[in-house]
C-alpha cells in the first residue's frame, strides 16, 4: 500500500478564508453533508422544463419591482385636483383620485418611475402566460400523474391566484380602463344568487365605487397574495425537490432515475444567467414598448368609457365567456339570477374543477394506480393530447371573443356575425380539434413506427436493374433478413434525417463566424489524435446500437 | 488495490485526503447515489484558438454588461427627462426607452455570458441520480400508525367524549371569532340603496322645483330643451351638489349618468307600459332620458349611433333600440335601460329647465338577486 506513505494532499485545518469560513458554519450547523447532496442534485436538462423558471423568474421581478412601486403609489380614492403647475399639462385643474394623482407622478416626476412601472406590468403578463405555458407542458407530456397531482393542483391555484393578482393590480391606478374593469367585477359579485348584493357591499363597502376599495385592493395586491403565492411557490418548488424532476425517457433513463447535469455548477450558472435574461427581456419590453399608458386614459369617471381599450390579456377569456353567452335572464318568485352569473362565475369554476379533477379522472379511466417519472410523448397518448388540444381551442374561442370588436373593426366584419361565429365556433370547434389532434397523434405514432422499420429515408434514389426507382433507406438497428428494422419504439424521438444520427464528432466541427478557425499544427494534430481515438471508441462502444433502450 | 467499482463503499477519509477534489466529488457522489457518468473537459487539448475565443465571448458579455450598467447610471443622471407639451422639443422621449435599452443591455449580457461560459466551457456531463424513490416500509408504517393510535389513547379522547365535545365547541369558537371580527367589521347592509340614486325628490334641498331634482350636464349648467338639437344626444346626472356618506355627488356618483335625447321630427316611441308620460312632453314625447349604466354589467352605454338610433355600450356589444324605450336587440344584456320620468319647469329667469319628476321606477345599472 503506497497510499499511506504519502502525505495527505489536504490537511485538517483550513488555512484559506475560504475554508475558514466554511468551518464557521459547518461547526454551527453541520452543513457539510446536506450542502454536498444540494451541489450534487442533478438536473433534467430540456427547453420545454424552462417554462416553470420563467414564471419564477418574473415573480421576483415582480417583488423587485412592485416594492420599488409601493414607495411612491398612494392608494387613496381621496379626491385631489391635479395641480395647475402639474408636470403633465393635459391633466391640470382635472379632478381625480390620489391613486390616478401619484401614478402620474411615477410615471412623469419619478426619474425612471415609468420604466420600473412598466417592467412590472410586462413581468406581469409574462408571469401568467409562463404559467400557462408551463401547465400545458405538464399536461401534455403527463407530469401530473402519480405521484405529482399535488403540484399539479398548487399550480392550478398559482395561475387561478396570480390572474387574480394582476387583475387586482391593474385596477389600483384608478384609471378609466381599470375602473371599467372594477365595475364589470363589482357587477359580476352582485350577480351571484342569494348573497351576491351582501358580498358585493361586503367587498367595496357600498354600492360601487365605495371609498374604500382601492385601499382594500392594495394591501390585498402588495401583502395578501404575493404571501400566499410565495407560500405557494415554496411549496410547489419543495415538492420539486422531494419527488425529484420528470424527465422524458432515453439511453439509460428509468423510473428509477433522474439524469442530467448537477446543480453545482452547470445548472446554477445556466439558472442563473436564465434569470438575467428574462429580467432583461422585461426591460427591454418595459423601456421599449408603452404598456398601460393610464395617463392617456385618464381618471375614472362613471360615466365616461373608453372604446376598444382591452383588459390584460389574461382576462380576455372571461371578457369572452360574456360577451358570448346569450341574454338569458332568469326570474324567479321575485328573484333576478342575471346572465353575467353563468360565463364570469359558473364557467371559470367548471373549467379550474375540470383542470383540478383531470389527473384523478384519467388515471381512473385509464385504471393507471402506478407511479411515473418518465414523461410521454403527446403523440403516444392520443385522448389526452387531443383532450388538451379541445380545451385549448375553446380557451381561444373565448380569448379571441375577446377582442371580437376589434377583429370586427379589423377585417371590416359586422359585430354581430363575429358573436354569433364565436357562439358557434365555441360549440363546433373544440370537438373538430379533438378529432384532428388525434387524428395527427395516430399519424405521428405510424411515421414513428415506419422509420423503425424501414429505416430513415435517405433521399438517395436508385434506378434497379428492372428499371424500378427506389429510394435507399438507412435501417437505424439491426435487421432481420427482410431488412426490417428491429429495434421496438422507446417512447422518445426517433430521428428522421440522416444527420441526425449524430455521424459528426464535436472535435471535428468548424468553429469560427466569418471565416475557419485554424489551430496551430502541432495542437491540431495532437486533436485530431484525440478524435481519431475517441470517435473510434464511440464506433465499437455505443454506435447506432445508441438507440436502443 | 480495491477495484473502482465500490460505489456504495466509501472511501476512508484517509483515502479522500490523497483524492484530487474531482476525484473526492465524485466519490461524495456517488455516497449519495449521484453518478457521474460523462465528465469531460471540453478542451482536452490546453491552448486551442477555440478555448481562446470561447473566452472572449464570455468576457466580452460581461464586459458589455458592466458597461451598459455604466450607460445606465450617466443616462439616469444625466437625460433629459420631464415630459414637455407637444410642439416644444420632446427631448423626454428617449429616457424611458434608454433607461430600458441599457438596463436591459446589462441583465441579457450578465444573463449570456454566464449561460455563455456553461454551455463553452465547463465540462459537459451526463449525471445519473438514483431516485430513492422507496415507499415506506410497513414496519415504518405500523410504527406511525401506532405512535399516532398511541398517543392518542395516551390524551383519553376516545374514551372522554365530554372532553372532546367541549374541546370541539372552543375550536368552534376559536375559528369563528376572526371571521365574525373581520367579516362582520365588512359587512354592510345594502338596504334599499340599490334601488334609488340621486333623482330621488327631495324638498328641503329643492324647494323651488318641489323637490324635483334639476338635470344639469357636467358643468353643472342646469340644461333645458334649446340644449340639443333634434337627433341629439347627451350626458346629464342629477344636479345633487351634496356628497352622499361615500364622498359622491350628482356628477360623480356611478349611479348618476343619464342620456337625455332628442327624437329627430316624426320619430316615435314605443312606450313600456305605464311610461307613456315619462318623457317631454308628456303626451308626445321628443325628449327621452334614459339611465346610462348598461343593465348587463355596468359600463356606461356611451355609443350612440344616429342613423339606426341604437345605442351601443362598448364592453360587450349590447345593443338598445332607443325608439323601442332602449330595448335590448342584441349581445348579452336582457332588460331595457331604465327610463327616466322628465318634466319641464320655467327658472327664475324664466327659461325652460329639465327636472326628474321622480327617481327611477326600478334598480339601474346590472341585475341582482333581490331585484324583482
Ligand atoms: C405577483 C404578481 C403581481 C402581479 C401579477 C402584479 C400586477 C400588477 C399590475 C398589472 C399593475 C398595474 C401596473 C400599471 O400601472 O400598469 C400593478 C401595480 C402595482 N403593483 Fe403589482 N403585481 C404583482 C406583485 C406586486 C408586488 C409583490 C408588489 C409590492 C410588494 C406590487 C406593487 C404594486 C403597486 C404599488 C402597484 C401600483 C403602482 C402603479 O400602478 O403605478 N405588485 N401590479
Ligand atoms: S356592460 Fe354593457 S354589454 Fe356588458
Amino acid at each position: 500500500m503506497t497510499t499511506t506513505t504519502v502525505p495527505p494532499r489536504r490537511s485538517d485545518e483550513p488555512r484559506t478564508p475560504q475554508g475558514k469560513a466554511g468551518k464557521f458554519f459547518d461547526d454551527r450547523l453541520n452543513l457539510a453533508k446536506p450542502l454536498r447532496v444540494q451541489l450534487n442534485k442533478v438536473f433534467p436538462d430540456h427547453w420545454s422544463f424552462m417554462m416553470g423558471e420563467i414564471a419564477l423568474y418574473s415573480f421576483i421581478i415582480l417583488l423587485l419591482t412592485g416594492t420599488y412601486l409601493t414607495f411612491f403609489f398612494d392608494p387613496s380614492m381621496v379626491e385631489t385636483v391635479y395641480p395647475k403647475n402639474g408636470t403633465y399639462v393635459p391633466m391640470r385643474g382635472i379632478t381625480m383620485s390620489r391613486a390616478y394623482e401619484s401614478t402620474l407622478n411615477i410615471t412623469f416626476d419619478v426619474r425612471g418611475g415609468l420604466v420600473v412601472r412598466q417592467i412590472h406590468h410586462w413581468a406581469a403578463l409574462l408571469f401568467v402566460a409562463a404559467m400557462l405555458v408551463h401547465m400545458c407542458r405538464v399536461f401534455f407530456t403527463g407530469a401530473f400523474r402519480k405521484p405529482r397531482e399535488l403540484n399539479w393542483l398548487i399550480g392550478l391555484s398559482l395561475i387561478a391566484l396570480g390572474i387574480i393578482e394582476g387583475f387586482v393590480g391593474y385596477s389600483l391606478p384608478d384609471d378609466l380602463l381599470s375602473g371599467t374593469g372594477l365595475r364589470i367585477a363589482y357587477s359580476i359579485v352582485l350577480s351571484i344568487p342569494v348573497v351576491g348584493t351582501w358580498l358585493a357591499f361586503l367587498v367595496f363597502g357600498g354600492p360601487f365605487p365605495g371609498d374604500v376599495i382601492i385601499g382594500r385592493f392594495y394591501i390585498a395586491h402588495v401583502l395578501l397574495i404575493p404571501g400566499i403565492l410565495l407560500l405557494l411557490i415554496s411549496a410547489h418548488l419543495a415538492l420539486i425537490v422531494r419527488q425529484k424532476h420528470t424527465e422524458f425517457p432515453g439511453p439509460g433513463r428509468s423510473e428509477h432515475t433522474v439524469s442530467g447535469e448537477r446543480v453545482f455548477p452547470l445548472y446554477a450558472a445556466k439558472a442563473g444567467g436564465f434569470f438575467f435574461i428574462v429580467f432583461g427581456v422585461c426591460a427591454a419590453l418595459g423601456g421599449l414598448a408603452q404598456i398601460n399608458p393610464v395617463w392617456l386614459f385618464g381618471p375614472y369617471q362613471p360615466a365616461a368609457v373608453s372604446s376598444g381599450s382591452q383588459p390584460d390579456w389574461y382576462m380576455m377569456f372571461l371578457d369572452g365567456s360574456t360577451r358570448l353567452f346569450p341574454s338569458w335572464e332568469i326570474r324567479l318568485w321575485h328573484h333576478t339570477l342575471p346572465p353575467l352569473f353563468w360565463p364570469t362565475v359558473v364557467l371559470p369554476g367548471i373549467l379550474f374543477t375540470l383542470a383540478g379533477a383531470y389527473p384523478f379522472i384519467e388515471a381512473k379511466m385509464t385504471n393507471d394506480r402506478g407511479k411515473h417519472n418518465l414523461l410521454q410523448r403527446p403523440r403516444d397518448v392520443p385522448v389526452r393530447t387531443a383532450l388538451g388540444c379541445m380545451a385549448l381551442t375553446f380557451y381561444m374561442v373565448l380569448f379571441l371573443s375577446g377582442g371580437n370588436d376589434i377583429i370586427a373593426k379589423a377585417f371590416d366584419i359586422s359585430l354581430n356575425a363575429m358573436t354569433w361565429g364565436g357562439r358557434i365556433a365555441l360549440l363546433v370547434l373544440p370537438p373538430i380539434a379533438y378529432l384532428v389532434g388525434y387524428r395527427v397523434c395516430l399519424g405521428l405514432q405510424r411515421h414513428d413506427r415506419e422509420v423503425l422499420e424501414h429505416g430513415i429515408e435517405t433521399g438517395i434514389i436508385k434506378m434497379l436493374p428492372s428499371g424500378e426507382y427506389i429510394e435507399v433507406h438507412q435501417p437505424i438497428g439491426p435487421t432481420d433478413e427482410h431488412g426490417h428494422g428491429q429495434l421496438s419504439y422507446g417512447g422518445r424521438p426517433v430521428p428522421k434525417r440522416m444527420n441526425q444520427l449524430g455521424a459528426a464528432s464535436p472535435l471535428s466541427q468548424i468553429r469560427g463566424f466569418f471565416y475557419p478557425v485554424k489551430e496551430k499544427p502541432e495542437i491540431q494534430a495532437a486533436l485530431d489524435e484525440l478524435e481519431q481515438r475517441e470517435h473510434g471508441d464511440v464506433e465499437t462502444a455505443e454506435g447506432p446500437k445508441q438507440l436502443t433502450d | 488495490m480495491t477495484t473502482h467499482d465500490t460505489s456504495t463503499e466509501a472511501p476512508s477519509e484517509e483515502q479522500i485526503r490523497q483524492m484530487t477534489p474531482e476525484e473526492a466529488m465524485i466519490a461524495g457522489a456517488a455516497i449519495d447515489g449521484v453518478h457521474i457518468v460523462h465528465h469531460r473537459n471540453r478542451f482536452p487539448i490546453p491552448g486551442t484558438k477555440a478555448e481562446k475565443r470561447a473566452e472572449r465571448a464570455v468576457a466580452l458579455s460581461f464586459t458589455i454588461s458592466a458597461l451598459a450598467g455604466v450607460a445606465f447610471v450617466v443616462y439616469f443622471c444625466a437625460g433629459k427627462w420631464k415630459w414637455h407639451l407637444p410642439g416644444s422639443p420632446q427631448t423626454f422621449q428617449y429616457y424611458t426607452p434608454v433607461l430600458g435599452g441599457t438596463l436591459a443591455a446589462m441583465m441579457l449580457f450578465l444573463g449570456v455570458g454566464l449561460v455563455l461560459w456553461a454551455k463553452l466551457l465547463m465540462p459537459e456531463e451526463e449525471t445519473i441520480q438514483d431516485r430513492h424513490d422507496v415507499p415506506s416500509t410497513p414496519e415504518d408504517k405500523l410504527f406511525a400508525e401506532a405512535t399516532l393510535v398511541a398517543g392518542l389513547e395516551d390524551t383519553g379522547l376516545p374514551r372522554r367524549g365530554l372532553i372532546l365535545r367541549t374541546m370541539g365547541l372552543a375550536i368552534g369558537a376559536v375559528a369563528t371569532v376572526p371571521l365574525v371580527a373581520l367579516v362582520g367589521g365588512m359587512i354592510k347592509k345594502p338596504g334599499t340603496q340599490l334601488l334609488h340614486t340621486m333623482y330621488k325628490p327631495d324638498p328641503d334641498m329643492f324647494p323651488d322645483t318641489g323637490g324635483m331634482v334639476p338635470i344639469v350636464d357636467e358643468f353643472w349648467n342646469w340644461i333645458g330643451p334649446d340644449t340639443l338639437e333634434p337627433g341629439g344626444l347627451a350626458t346629464v346626472f342629477p344636479g345633487v351638489r351634496k356628497k352622499n356618506q361615500y364622498g359622491y355627488d350628482g356628477l360623480t356618483d356611478a349611479s348618476s349618468p343619464t342620456l337625455l335625447i332628442r327624437l329627430r321630427p316624426g320619430q316615435k316611441v314605443k312606450a313600456r307600459k305605464g311610461q307613456a308620460h315619462f318623457g317631454w312632453p308628456a303626451n308626445n314625447p321628443e325628449y327621452l332620458a334614459f339611465s346610462k349604466i348598461c343593465t348587463h354589467a355596468g359600463c356606461p352605454a356611451s355609443l350612440y349611433e344616429q342613423q339606426t338610433s341604437r345605442l351601443l355600450c362598448p364592453c360587450h356589444q349590447s345593443q338598445f333600440e332607443v325608439l323601442e324605450d332602449a330595448k335590448p336587440v342584441f349581445g348579452p344584456a336582457t332588460r331595457s335601460l331604465p327610463k327616466l320620468p322628465i318634466k319641464v319647469v320655467t327658472d327664475k329667469n324664466g327659461a325652460q329647465r329639465f327636472v326628474a319628476a321622480d327617481d327611477f321606477d326600478e334598480a339601474i345599472g346590472p341585475g341582482f338577486w333581490e331585484r324583482r
